[in-house]
């Protein structure tokens, strides 16, 4: 009795060119990122995403523009990164939400916060950073996204416990 | 047990100034313990405040966010002796809520 160990031959070429296709077929489909700060839905994505730009992104769909309108109180130099006190505030209107990305972070995005009608725009946290890095603040604003960035130099990394 | 979240809700007549102390590990995954073994992400994730029936405020946390998160902010819309409920949840499925009166 003969044993046939796998599919034919020429089936597992069929299946395979039909796998391939499949897998371009998905390549060539437009990337929809779920605009986070527009739902209520837990942003997993955008905090999963290494780079600043990426996680910027995911969250918002757009990039910002630098704006003085935005203001980002951190120090100039946190002794321990496992703990950087550091606020946002702003004259902008109509304000939705304010997310703090630090760039030089394992993942770039570090808390997003949403402000529905009546909550004044500001909000004071406190940060993990790696190592020296530039931390940025994006308002969103009407629709539109608005950033400050400060650079924030860390003698002890908040990695080491 | 007692709760693990601390709130300080205090009103001016007009604006709601709130302050908040969680205990946390908010560990990020990357970190290894005495026996060099990683310790397992274990984080906030969502953290909500509520006034009368209303989300006044919400955070979306990952993992860079200090050990016993501190969150600060100010609303319009509620007086003294209102309810303010402030609610979590983490990556492993457990929360915690409570209530505080605005004073």
């Amino acid at each position: 009795m003969t044993v046939h160990t796998g599919p034919h031959p020429t089936r597992r070429l069929i299946l395979q060119g039909a796998v391939s296709v499949a897998l371009i077929g998905l390549g060539n489909l437009p990337f929809v990122p779920a605009h986070a700060a527009a739902n209520d839905k837990y942003p997993e994505e955008a905090f999963k995403l290494k780079n600043e730009a990426d996680a910027i992104k995911a969250l918002y769909g757009r990039t910002a523009e630098p704006s003085d309108k935005v203001k980002l109180d951190a120090p100039e130099i946190a002794e321990n990164g496992g703990v950087v006190p550091m606020s946002v505030t702003t004259t902008l209107d109509k304000v939705s939400s304010i997310s703090f990305f630090v760039a030089e972070n394992p993942n770039a995005l570090a808390a997003s916060y949403k402000f529905p009608d009546g909550t004044i725009p500001a909000v004071a946290n406190r940060l993990k950073m790696a190592k020296t890095s530039n931390v940025t603040a994006i308002v969103e604003a009407d629709g539109k996204l608005y950033s400050a960035t400060k650079e924030v130099k860390v003698t002890v990394g908040g990695c080491g416990g | 047990m007692a709760s693990s979240i601390r709130v300080r809700a205090t009103s001016n007549g007009d604006i709601t100034e709130v302050q908040t102390l969680i205990q946390h590990p908010m560990d990020t995954g990357l970190v290894k313990d005495a026996k060099g073994e990683l310790i397992p992400a274990h984080y906030i994730q969502e953290l909500k405040f509520a006034c009368n029936g209303k989300d006044v405020f919400v955070a979306n946390w990952g993992t860079a966010i200090s050990k016993d998160p501190y969150v600060k902010f100010s609303f319009k819309g509620a007086k003294k002796g209102d309810d303010l409920t402030i609610s979590w949840t983490d990556n492993k499925g457990a929360s915690d809520q409570t209530t505080a009166k605005i004073a």
